[in-house]
């Protein structure tokens, strides 16, 4: 008898186990520090969490002096930064500010979690009119106060490396999608292990932000007007096909790609002479330059574009890429909160965070600084005034990226373990995803 | 009986003393529940109401819009299951497929934990110099943090620089090129990990059980002339029979729930054959946001798994009755 009650009673608490997902607190009363300490969750954007806080901390420690308002700092990896603020906005357990991707501007608008930005919240951090006009494009959905203002701003950009392409006789950075490849070709050599372009092919941000461009230029959208996703249009799996095709038919990205979950991964290719090419934002010059090369090793060029564009296709190679920064509706110290907002956004640190991070001003008077006149930031700059596009402001953004960006890294790992990935396989990837997202909505 | 006996034999000696003795040392009645209490309000707190409010919120439309305010999210119904059930639907379809991969997961990490297990507590069973090393030895991956022990793991099986490949390539085993973590590799990495992780649970079960069987019983059989394997299936199986019952559900419980080795393994990117139910749920509820069909998952993997517990319960106990 007391062998069975033992025996049962261990059962049902291994059993009970099984119901992972309800340890969600209702407690939403206390959000992050009250009085005078704030807590603030950036995101990575330096060549490490620990290069972030360096870069940071003194940074913050000036804002501490002028204020008198201590910060807590957590710097989190971006593969896990939404999950954490989801699991903030259900818990209540949360930062007073926080970065965001600014592509989810819309989709953590939604859950009602963010303060809005009004005419007063503006006026606390120095006024809307002091950011560039381009950058505030998304910052929410049309037609809603915002619920993030612009921090960092980021563009995609081809970098290539000098001494590999001059090792090829190759003189000039590719102009067309056609040429990229070419050169691609010849870059690689894949009994030695080097190759023309890398790809991080397990990042779902990344992945999904490609699937985007290449979609647009293969005249085709994600969200229709009504906002419903169409994700199976023959120009997305045309577009995704594209990018794909770099491991999977043109064979210049290494398979080993497909296991790179970070941007970072990718550089260290680039940097380690494995790879020639790739295609990253703009503040991959910092992990670049962290990684020993120096700004005369490599250069930048837009991401080429198809030529003859497909019917419909548009000139797009990025989207309005950058960071966003946030205040939590449940802070119980939003005053102190926007005085964060707005000490990271005055032009002062603007110019010292963005060039320390490798990333473009968001404030107009600091865009002008010396610091941002290089070679390399206006083609960046062109690129964002030129031929970028902004991601859809719908609360489906975010679902897109993970569904869309999660079956894209699975057919990566299908290429490099030598299965089938191609029209067929893209469009079914595509139709579960589409799927998925519908039985989220 | 005995006691009441002699209590009424005394109570016509010496009356007092008797009676009031047994009274004295008895503590209160209250003090068993007590000490129970703080039990009971844990488990209460830790497993109770966390697993009712799963069961609550599998029945919310709990998406992005009522995150934040979770309690007002509207009813669902039945809706949530009636997604997750739906084998022709993409959602019911991976579900239906992670359930499969789970079992075949399950099955093939308990039969090797066990059989590993089983063999290590009988090589051990008697005493030999550099017994008690073998021991601790084989206890260190269970004694190990989850999370150091697979992200070891994870480095060894990575493609480029991973001791696996490098181990390999080297014999001339493979090409040294293997992707262990991607593609139908990725299941087989999983399965040893779990069981590097799980066997020296079954080990340490099967050692301790093996010390109450009386060395009077192999002694006797050895003189009638019983060799190694007659002696393990004539006595070590059968008198093991009680530990083996509740080793093998817990073995199996725990491998069906494991959440900790792949998504340490694979982080947020999991391959299709490795989508264990487990980290399934739990990739379900943040891809798309709706932890209404997350906790309906739950709640299914819930029933099964009391099911099959149910089921296999009486099934073993009547075995044993009847052994």
């Amino acid at each position: 008898m007391r062998r069975r009650t033992f025996s049962t009673a261990l059962i049902a608490t291994a059993t009970l186990g099984s119901v992972p997902l309800a340890s969600c607190s209702s407690d939403d009363s206390g959000s992050g520090g009250g009085g005078d300490t704030l807590k603030y969750w950036a995101s990575n954007q330096g060549t490490s969490l620990d290069n972030d806080v360096e870069i940071l901390t003194p940074e913050l420690e000036k804002f501490t002096q002028q204020t008198g308002i201590t910060v807590e700092l957590e710097v989190i990896p971006w593969d896990s930064l939404l999950q954490r603020i989801l699991s903030a906005t259900a818990s209540g357990d949360a930062p007073d500010v926080l970065n965001i991707g600014n592509t989810w501007s819309a989709s953590l608008q939604a859950t009602g979690a963010f303060l809005p930005f009004e005419d007063e919240q503006y006026q606390a951090i120095g006024g809307k009119d002091k950011f560039l006009e381009s950058s505030l494009g998304s910052t929410g959905a049309e037609g809603q106060p915002p619920t993030s203002v612009p921090l960092y701003g980021l563009a995609y950009g081809l970098f290539y490396s000098k001494a590999m392409f001059a090792e090829a006789g190759i003189t000039e950075p590719p102009a067309t999608w056609a040429d990229l490849v070419a050169d691609a070709k010849q870059l690689t050599d894949a009994a030695a292990d080097r190759w023309g372009m890398t790809v991080a092919g397990a990042s779902y941000t990344e992945n999904s932000h490609f699937a985007f461009m290449f979609g647009k230029q293969n005249g085709a959208e994600f969200f229709d007007d009504e906002g419903q996703p169409t994700f199976t249009e023959a120009g997305n799996v045309a577009g995704i096909q594209q990018y794909l095709a770099l491991m999977s038919t043109d064979r210049v990205v290494s398979p080993s790609a497909a296991e790179h979950p970070t941007t970072n991964d990718m550089i260290a290719d680039f940097t380690s002479r494995k790879a020639a090419m790739f295609m990253g934002q703009n503040n991959s010059e910092a992990t670049i330059l962290s990684n020993g090369m120096t700004v005369d090793d490599y250069g930048v060029a837009p991401i080429p574009i198809l030529d003859p564009l497909p019917a419909g296709g548009q000139r797009v190679n990025s989207h309005v890429a950058g960071i966003n920064i946030s205040v939590f509706a449940d802070s119980e110290n939003t005053e102190g909160a926007l005085k964060l907002v707005q000490f990271l956004t005055s032009p002062e640190e603007q110019v010292v965070l963005n060039q320390k991070f490798g990333s473009l001003p968001v404030v107009a008077e600091a865009a002008s600084d010396a610091a941002f006149q290089t070679e390399n930031l206006k083609t960046f700059n062109a690129v964002l005034s030129d031929t970028a596009a902004p991601l859809p402001m719908i609360p489906n953004e975010s679902q897109f990226e993970t569904t869309v960006g999660q079956a894209m890294q699975d057919l990566f790992g299908r290429i490099a373990t030598g299965q089938p990935a191609g029209t067929a396989e893209i469009t079914r990837a595509l139709e579960g995803a589409q799927q998925q997202m519908a039985g989220g909505a | 009986m005995a006691t009441s006996t002699s209590a009424r034999t005394g109570r016509a000696r010496a009356p007092r003393p008797v009676r009031r003795a047994p009274r004295s040392t008895l503590a209160p009645r209250w003090l068993p529940y007590v000490l129970l209490a703080p039990a009971l309000l844990f488990e209460l707190l830790v497993h109770i109401v966390p697993m009712l409010t799963g069961i609550y919120i599998s029945t919310l439309e709990l998406t992005q819009f009522y995150v934040r305010r979770w309690l007002q999210a509207p009813s669902a119904g039945l809706g949530n299951f009636d997604i997750a059930l739906d084998v022709d639907g993409a959602i019911g379809a991976s579900l239906l497929r992670s359930f499969g991969i789970t079992f075949a997961f399950t099955i093939a990490t308990l039969a090797l934990s066990w059989s590993l297990g089983m063999f290590a507590a009988v090589l051990l069973q008697r005493p030999f110099p550099g017994r008690n090393v073998l021991r601790t030895l084989f206890l260190v991956p269970y004694a190990l943090p989850v999370y150091a022990g697979v992200i070891v793991w994870k480095f060894m099986l990575g493609r480029d620089n991973g001791m696996v490949n490098s181990l390999l390539g080297g014999l001339g085993i493979t090409d040294g090129d293997t992707f262990w973590l991607l593609g139908d590799n990725a299941f087989v990495s999983t399965v040893v990990v779990a069981v590097w992780r799980l066997w020296p649970f079954a080990f340490l079960t099967l050692m301790a059980g093996l010390q109450s069987i009386p060395n009077e019983v192999y002694e006797a059989a050895a003189v009638d002339g019983a060799g190694m394997w007659q002696q393990f299936r004539s006595f070590t199986l059968p008198m093991l029979r009680p530990v083996n019952q509740v080793l093998l559900l817990v073995l199996f419980l725990w491998s069906f729930n494991d959440f900790n080795v792949p998504y340490i393994l694979f982080g947020q990117s999991v391959p299709a054959s490795a989508d264990l139910i487990s980290i399934h749920v739990y990739q379900a509820s943040f891809i798309t946001w709706n932890f209404g069909v997350g906790s309906a998952m739950s709640v299914l993997l819930l029933l099964v798994l009391l099911v099959i517990t149910a089921v296999y319960l009486p099934l073993s106990s009547r075995r044993l009755r009847d052994a």
